[in-house]
């Protein structure tokens, strides 16, 4: 019988992806475009939030939209008609998008024309949570119809995340979603995160996270 | 969900340090997958078995060993473990504190393989 060897491979099995993102990250630098990676379950309101949000920052700065969908253009086809550069990406079935993915969107446009560049994540609280897109900063949704218990389901997402924004406020006295023991697992979780309560629909709260965005985003083109 | 493109990257680089080494065949593979990965063992390997079929790593078995969850204290930047289910209450086994950093558990790593 033929003896077994032992070969040392010691190799990140993530290393091509991580590799990629620190390139594109590089590339953001230079080119003074802040990415932010935007995830959430499907139907959490990436979309509504990125048109309301992107409405009260104006021109203040130059913004476009990557958008990312297993297989449709509707949210492209939205966002574009409010006369926002947008780029659809069609994952074509895979669940989340990786660094190279997204290095194709940004292909499609001029860096240097953008100062703020949203990707709108596959809708998924898991796949996107593991792949690191390149992004400066990482944001997420949950939504109140979701419930208070999805950071005791979905950890890791709520510990990559920079900044939370809790949407669909205005739903909150229709539900027992409890955002104070929401919060408290949150932090458990990522004492560091941001949270911002708002409601894309009716504008509640939108202004204070695009302030937030904003400041980030200047602060980061004037590095 | 996204296992399957995990189980490509593991045979990928299986199979790019195979010719170097001479190899006929891979036995087993050993990754070090950290505790707070979603993937399940079985499902890694079901894909695998799939993926690798008539290629060198046919048949090779997949050894996960999970590695515990890490943390560092921010405060007295004491390092201790703790278990998945405990991720929802972490304080700092020495001080108590609650702002601590993730410094293992997120691992997705192939440290070697068995071959002849």
């Amino acid at each position: 019988m033929e003896k077994i060897r032992l070969i040392e491979i010691k190799e990140e099995i993530h290393s091509d992806n991580t590799v990629k993102a620190k390139q594109l990250r590089d590339s953001l630098l230079k080119n003074k475009t802040f990415l932010l990676n935007l995830m959430s379950s499907p139907g959490a309101g990436k979309t509504t939030t990125i048109l309301k949000t992107l409405e009260i920052i104006g021109d203040k700065i130059r913004t476009g939209v990557i958008e990312a969908d297993i297989d449709s253009m509707v949210d492209a086809e939205k966002i574009a008609a409010k006369g926002i550069h947008a780029v659809q990406l069609r994952t074509g079935g895979f669940c989340h998008l990786d660094a190279s993915m997204v290095e194709k969107g940004l292909e499609a446009m001029n860096l240097k024309d953008f100062d703020l560049v949203i990707i709108e994540n596959v809708g998924n609280l898991v796949c996107p949570a593991e792949f690191d897109t390149g992004a400066i900063k990482n944001a997420m949704i949950l939504s109140v119809p979701e419930g208070d218990d999805k950071p005791l389901k979905y950890p890791l997402m709520f510990t990559v995340c920079d900044v939370l924004l809790v949407n669909k406020i205005d739903h909150l006295s229709l539900s027992d979603f409890d955002i104070d023991a929401m919060k408290e697992r949150v932090l458990n979780l990522n004492p560091k995160i941001k949270i911002f309560e708002i409601s894309s629909k009716t504008g509640e709260g939108v202004k204070a996270w695009a302030d937030w965005l904003t400041k980030e985003v200047k602060q980061f083109i004037s590095l | 969900m996204h296992e399957l493109q995990v189980t490509e990257s593991i045979l990928n680089i299986a199979l790019k340090h195979a010719p170097a080494d001479k190899v006929k065949k891979i036995v087993a593979i050993h990754l070090n997958i950290g505790e707070l990965s979603d993937l399940e063992n079985e499902w890694i390997q079901q894909y695998f078995d799939y993926l690798s079929k008539d290629t060198l790593a046919e048949g090779a078995k997949l050894v996960i060993k999970r590695i515990p969850i890490r943390l560092k204290c921010d405060s007295c930047q004491n390092e201790f473990e703790i278990k998945r289910n405990e991720i929802h209450s972490i304080e700092c086994s020495q001080c108590g504190n609650k702002k601590c950093s993730l410094i293992a558990g997120r691992d997705y790593f192939i440290k070697n393989m068995e071959v002849i």
